[in-house]
């Protein structure tokens, strides 16, 4: 960034400014006697040239749309078009998220993006023992391909894309869509969309896990395979940090964990024989935005950077879009407090602004009911409404990422790469994220940064407005969104009225081919869709891979 | 003599695996000189009875951000009065909506820690109502 001559001129400025400062601090001392971001890296009291010694504008920074991708990866990025408002919904039936996609539909969103209960999350259906109670709650109940049809019902699958937040179970509801996109006359290579479909970090972060480690990165190979031979414009799996962060890691091990389980993808496909080149355009990610500005868009602009050189490096790959880390962001749901709850909006809003300034291509903003409950039509509103004041008044989409060459965001942004690449060698040592997360490496570190968080909250190092700071008896009560306990007795409903109507030999010859190809190791996909088509149930899918592969438990450590 | 360690069970619910705050309130109690047992996830309020029953616990504290608090509570307290559990102390935590509490407190659940409970109230708590 600049000769070495000038760096020691500034240097001994900067010893000279030095004693001015001491003077002044001297009489009127700082407020804190050391300053560190949210993820504890110290932050000094001035950044300079110096702070940046090494940083080469054209290998470092480079250009938007170029390798390394820090500045972004479209040559014109938000000036040619704004990053995709994409809002996860999801609640009770499959009628009720119907309605609200259409109306989200008829009010210009393009993309929709689907938010899951937890027993399918799980891989189990809605009458399973650990169901109760869960139905419908956190998310949309979808059983068999009955629901999923009713699910897009009216909604054309050539004209919007799909983003589908489940991961183990992923294979079987990427069958249903395309099942129901066949229905609706829609070629499998017109349907676009997403399936998070990220194994490893279930085991450490988001924890619904169904089978155990390598088997779940086999079943992920099988999809990636397939959507390349069959879906081209899928995305096969959104490589996700979000979760990592909201179980309490660093931002450091968000950033790690994720690159590290991409390793571990992108080397299953090459050792399957993939070609890199045709997979890899295809993948996503996705990473949280938390409260620290700076250090968060620091996170997002190291995590492109470092992406690239490991591709390129690492796998050796040409194609230009298997360098370019594509990403998705999300507000801080930890971020959030039950009490004041306005004072959301305000956290969310500067969440937000931290993930454009990074160059997210698409972005969730929370709603600020979201600590309690899922969030009310009024409270989406706002947090929608917070994107577009983003895009639309602060001027910020104007020019591409308009903070490169701030001493401060420059020196964030190599702090995060050295801290991350620490980290992958580590795992590297441990032979690879499979490894490590068998040997219960990233879980560890997650327990320890979460406590650790929660120590600094408690001695009040680390101020929460409104909670260990400025917090009072009467937090000002919001209305909330309730799920009632009827969408559990329809869908038990539905579950039973399925098994009655259809051909339960041939479900039960499908899910024989299940098990056969679990055991003979072909693609898995295409006995997955089969099964689908004839309404086997997604628990009878997951019972039929895990009576195989096994059933991954937790290991309870804490 | 010496005095047997207070015994506290941490339990975690059904299919959602958000465990953060129940590792960290285990970590906490276990540092603060309890002895603390943790379920694991995913277990029916019938397992983690039981679990109190084995494992002759003091008081069982249980995490849920799954919106399920409604059932999980109140079957939980069933089964313990059912077990003759009842000087058990049941407590919980999590996305427990303000207005869903006077009902569980009600059917006997003894304290619900709501998002942004510091640790020292939930110590303060275990001192006054189990020792």
């Amino acid at each position: 960034m600049a000769d070495n001559k000038n760096l020691d001129a500034i240097r001994a400025e900067t010893a000279r400014w030095a004693e001015t400062v001491q003077k002044a601090t001297s009489r009127w001392p700082e407020r804190q006697e050391t300053f560190e971001s949210l993820s504890e890296v110290p932050i000094r009291r001035l950044y300079t040239p110096v702070d940046v010694p090494d940083l080469e504008y054209l290998k470092d920074l480079g250009y938007p749309g170029e390798y390394p991708f820090t500045r972004g990866v479209q040559p014109t990025m938000y000036r040619g078009r704004l990053w995709t408002m994409r809002q996860f919904s999801g609640f009770g039936t499959a009628e009720e998220t119907n309605q609200r996609y259409k109306y989200l539909l008829e009010n210009g969103q393009t993309g929709l993006s689907v938010a899951f209960h937890f027993p399918t999350l799980k891989g189990v259906n809605s009458d399973h023992p650990l169901a109760r109670g869960e139905v419908g709650k956190c998310g949309v109940a979808i059983d068999s391909l009955r629901d999923m049809e009713v699910l897009f019902d009216g909604i054309p699958l050539d004209k919007v894309t799909t983003s589908m937040t489940v991961n183990h179970p992923a294979p079987v509801l990427l069958a249903m869509y395309l099942v129901v996109a066949e229905k609706q006359g829609v070629g499998w290579d017109q349907v676009g969309g997403t399936v998070q479909n990220d194994p490893l970090k279930e085991f450490f972060a988001q924890k619904s896990y169904v089978w155990p480690p390598r088997e779940s990165v086999r079943l992920l190979v099988d999809t990636m395979e397939f959507c390349a031979e069959n879906v081209p414009r899928w995305h096969p799996v959104s490589i996700s940090g979000y979760h990592i962060r909201e179980a309490g890691s660093t931002a450091q091990q968000e950033l790690a964990f994720t690159l590290a389980d991409g390793i571990a993808y992108v080397q299953a496909a090459v050792d399957r024989g993939l070609d890199v080149d045709r997979f890899a355009p295809h993948l996503s990610f996705f990473f949280d935005s938390h409260m620290d500005f700076f250090e968060e868009i620091g996170k997002f602009r190291a995590a492109r950077r470092l992406w690239a050189r490991i591709m390129k490096e690492r796998f050796g790959a040409k194609n230009p879009k298997s360098l370019w880390m594509r990403f998705h962001t999300q507000t801080a749901g930890v971020s959030l407090t039950a009490q004041q709850p306005l004072n959301n909006i305000v956290r969310t809003a500067f969440e937000a602004l931290a993930a454009v300034l990074g160059g997210t291509q698409s972005l969730h903003t929370n709603s600020f009911d979201e600590a309690e409950a899922l969030p009310t039509e009024e409270a989406v509103t706002v947090a929608l409404r917070t994107q577009q004041i983003i895009a639309h008044e602060t001027g910020v989409a104007s020019t591409i990422d308009p903070l490169a060459g701030s001493y401060f965001v420059e020196a964030m942004t190599d702090e995060m790469e050295r801290a991350a690449e620490a980290y992958i060698r580590k795992i590297d040592e441990l032979g690879g994220m499979v490894a490590a997360v068998e040997a219960g490496y990233p879980q560890n570190e997650i327990i320890r940064s979460s406590m650790e968080f929660q120590k600094a909250v408690e001695e009040g190092r680390k101020v929460i407005v409104g909670v260990n700071r400025y917090a009072r008896e009467d937090e000002g009560s919001i209305p909330l969104l309730k799920i009632d306990d009827s969408v559990e007795k329809a869908q038990l409903a539905r579950i039973a009225d399925t098994k009655k109507n259809r051909d339960n030999d041939a479900v039960a010859r499908c899910l024989d081919r299940v098990r056969d190809t679990a055991r003979s190791g072909e693609n898995l996909l295409p006995p997955i869709v089969e099964a689908v088509r004839e309404y086997a149930l997604l628990g009878e899918v997951c019972d039929a891979l895990v009576d195989v592969f096994g059933a991954y438990q937790d290991p309870a450590v804490f | 003599m010496k005095q047997r360690k207070i015994r506290i069970l941490i339990a975690k619910p059904g299919l959602d695996g958000h465990d953060r705050g129940a590792k960290v309130i285990a970590k906490f109690l276990q540092e603060s000189g309890y002895e603390v047992i943790y379920t694991g996830l995913h277990q029916t309020p019938e397992q983690i009875v039981n679990a109190a029953v084995q494992e002759a616990v003091d008081a069982v504290g249980i995490s849920v951000l799954s919106g399920s608090h409604n059932y999980v509570f109140t079957e939980v307290m069933r089964l313990m009065a059912e077990k003759g559990l009842g000087d058990v102390v049941v407590f919980g935590g999590g996305t427990i909506p303000e207005d869903d509490i006077p009902e569980l407190k009600a059917a006997g659940v003894k304290a619900l820690f709501r998002p942004g409970t510091p640790l020292e109230e939930v110590l303060r708590f275990m001192k006054e109502n189990v020792g």
